[in-house]
């Protein structure tokens, strides 16, 4: 073997070097390409709706059975406290009023944030008041 | 990171469901409402540790500043307005699910569901519908609150055509909500914020006064129903459960209150109840007789001299703050060893559970306190029916005539007491337009007046 034929056997290996290292590229192009759908259906929005539809329909029998045994006596802190809890809807306010700079949603976010509050903290207080005078005889 | 997050939302959902829990008697409810508190607690703290949200001053002026304007309410409400208060908390929450389906319109990225413009097709629907019953909530609840404060007048509004536009309005929605799906149009989301705040206001409109305990239930139902819209598109359980357990309550009271009226939810929804039409053939053919008044002398004797007195409150006690002045009449009674017991009917009042509510303001200790199944037998073996502005809930034509407005209803059997006392300002027909034959028996006696000043006049002849 001489100086001449090792040196185009090394041109020739780099060559072959190169075109794996494209394929190589390619490939994890290609799976990177493939993983992303996947990740779309497992967490993406197709399937949240059935896991979301599940979720509501159990809670919806767990609210039937838990609100049907509330005493009628107590009906209306019932509607004051579930007004309380329905503004749990401040997670989405402060999403939208989260980010840092300035736009039309994070000022939408910040007067839902506001309208929230409201209801939180004054749901939750008049409740208390109203529960706070039902007392039992003799005490 | 992601998993902690929806672990404590998890914990934050368990909780909630323990506050509504805690409602199922008296002495368990006062921790329930501080489980309620601590599920919320741990629902912002844990979305204010997600890395989307960075800086923090305007969320917490936010809070501040609504925070401090919902204690100071919530201190000072009389509990004769808490149905008023109610219906305005509902309008927020309405308002709010708007602002946030909005705010996840305009920047959808915020929320992982898509870009501006180009937003999933099952987002948007999903989006549209928690803004519509957002909007619907809001508007609704502002003519119910406007009805309850007397802002405008109780009587139902009804205008010719009134179904078909609302109808229409409906199909309006449903148009506009697949226009916005296939186009992802601003315009088309704007326009279901506006029919649907529109179609709010024409829905509640119509319904009068003394259906408001129906209205208000159905509107906490609604506000659920938003919220629960709003967890699909952020894809927040928590949300979503929570929406549920709020939207199931609120269709259980409608259901509730609407066989406490014998009525079924689309006649009370389709409104119109308890104006002309009823009224009109209610007067006429009522049982004409005389009615014997009495003095707060006669009652005082009559009462002190009773073994059992079963006092029935109404609305035009609340209307009259006259709770305290009753409690110290049952005082005195209790005093000279009469057995006092309260009836309370499920449509008393202008919100599920108001009457027991304000005698629990007033120290009426709450085992004192019956609902109508439990207590309805009582009134054959009670010497006296002390009815203190109620009327339709007493009146016995529910179950004798067939053509009354409000035959069928479950009524308090006060006509079965030996004497039955009406403290009424004078002779007009209840809400439902429907002349009362019990004022007319030869042992009722009317005492006229204001329900606050007859009742303090009771105590000092007792006394005396």
């Amino acid at each position: 073997m001489d100086q001449t034929q090792l040196s185009a056997r090394i041109a020739e290996l780099k060559a072959n070097l190169a075109a794996l290292g494209q394929q190589a590229d390619q490939l994890a192009a290609q799976v990177a390409h493939a993983a992303q759908p996947a990740a779309e259906a497992a967490g993406g929005h197709g399937s949240f709706f059935v896991t979301g539809l599940t979720v509501l329909v159990l809670a919806c029998f767990v609210g039937y059975y838990v609100v049907w045994r509330v005493t009628p006596a107590l009906h209306s802190p019932l509607m004051a406290v579930t007004n309380a809890v329905s503004s749990v809807i401040i997670v989405g306010a402060l999403v939208a009023a989260g980010p840092a700079g300035f736009g039309f949603s994070k000022a939408l976010g910040f007067l839902a944030v506001i309208l929230a509050s409201v209801n939180i903290f004054g749901g939750f207080l008049v409740t208390q008041r109203m529960l706070s005078m039902f007392k039992k005889k003799g005490k | 990171m992601e998993t902690l997050s929806a672990l404590l939302y998890l914990v934050a959902s368990i909780c909630f469901i323990m506050a509504l829990r805690g409602l199922s008697s008296p002495e368990t409810s006062r921790q329930g409402n501080i489980y309620g508190m601590v599920g919320m607690t741990i629902a912002i703290l844990t979305t204010l540790a997600s890395p989307i949200v960075q800086s923090y001053w305007m969320i917490v002026l936010g809070i501040a500043i609504g925070g401090a304007i919902g204690y100071v309410v919530a201190k000072k409400i009389e509990m004769t307005a808490l149905p008023q208060l109610v219906a305005a908390f509902h309008s927020l929450v309405g308002l709010a699910a708007v602002f946030v389906a909005l705010a996840a319109f305009y920047s959808p990225e915020a929320y992982g569901i898509g870009l501006r413009g180009a937003i999933a097709k099952g987002s948007l629907i999903e989006m549209a519908l928690g803004t519509a019953v957002g909007a619907i909530t809001f508007t609704g609840s502002i003519v119910a609150f406007a009805k309850l404060q007397g802002l405008v007048t109780g009587k139902p509004l009804v205008f010719p055509m009134q179904h078909p536009l609302n109808a229409a309005l409906g199909v309006l929605t449903v148009i506009l909500i697949i226009w916005l799906v296939q186009s992802n149009a601003d315009v088309a989301m704007w326009l279901i914020v506006v029919v649907a705040l529109a179609l709010g206001f024409l829905l509640i409109l119509p319904i009068g006064g003394a259906d408001m305990p129906v209205v208000i239930s159905m509107l906490n139902s609604y506000s659920g129903w938003a919220a629960c819209g709003i967890g699909f598109t952020l894809q927040n359980n928590l949300l979503i459960i929570t929406g549920a357990l709020v939207g199931s309550s609120g269709a259980i009271l409608s259901y509730i209150m609407c066989k406490g009226m014998n009525r079924s939810i689309f006649n009370v929804i389709l409104g119109g109840f308890g104006g002309e039409s009823a009224a009109a053939g209610g007067p006429a053919k009522g049982p004409q007789g005389s009615v014997k008044a009495g003095s707060a002398e006669d009652a005082a004797y009559i009462m002190k001299n009773a073994q059992s007195v079963i006092i029935v409150p109404g609305y035009g006690m609340a209307v009259a703050q006259a709770q305290h002045a009753l409690r110290e009449m049952a005082d005195v009674l209790k005093h000279e060893g009469v057995d006092v017991k309260y009836a309370i009917h499920p449509v008393a009042g202008r919100m599920p559970g108001h009457m027991n509510v304000l005698l629990a303001e007033a120290n009426v200790p709450y085992d004192e306190v019956f609902e109508l199944e439990d207590i309805n037998r009582d009134f054959g073996t009670a010497d006296v029916a002390f009815v203190i502005g109620a009327n339709d809930v007493t009146n016995p034509a529910a179950k004798t005539d067939p053509s009354s407005a409000i035959y069928g209803m479950p009524i308090l059997d006060v006509e079965k007491a030996k004497t039955v006392f009406f403290i009424k300002r004078g002779m007009a027909a209840g809400y439902a337009g429907v002349e009362n034959e019990l004022f007319f028996r030869p042992n009722t006696m009317m005492l006229f007046g204001d329900a606050k000043k007859v009742t303090e006049e009771v105590v000092k002849a007792m006394e005396a």
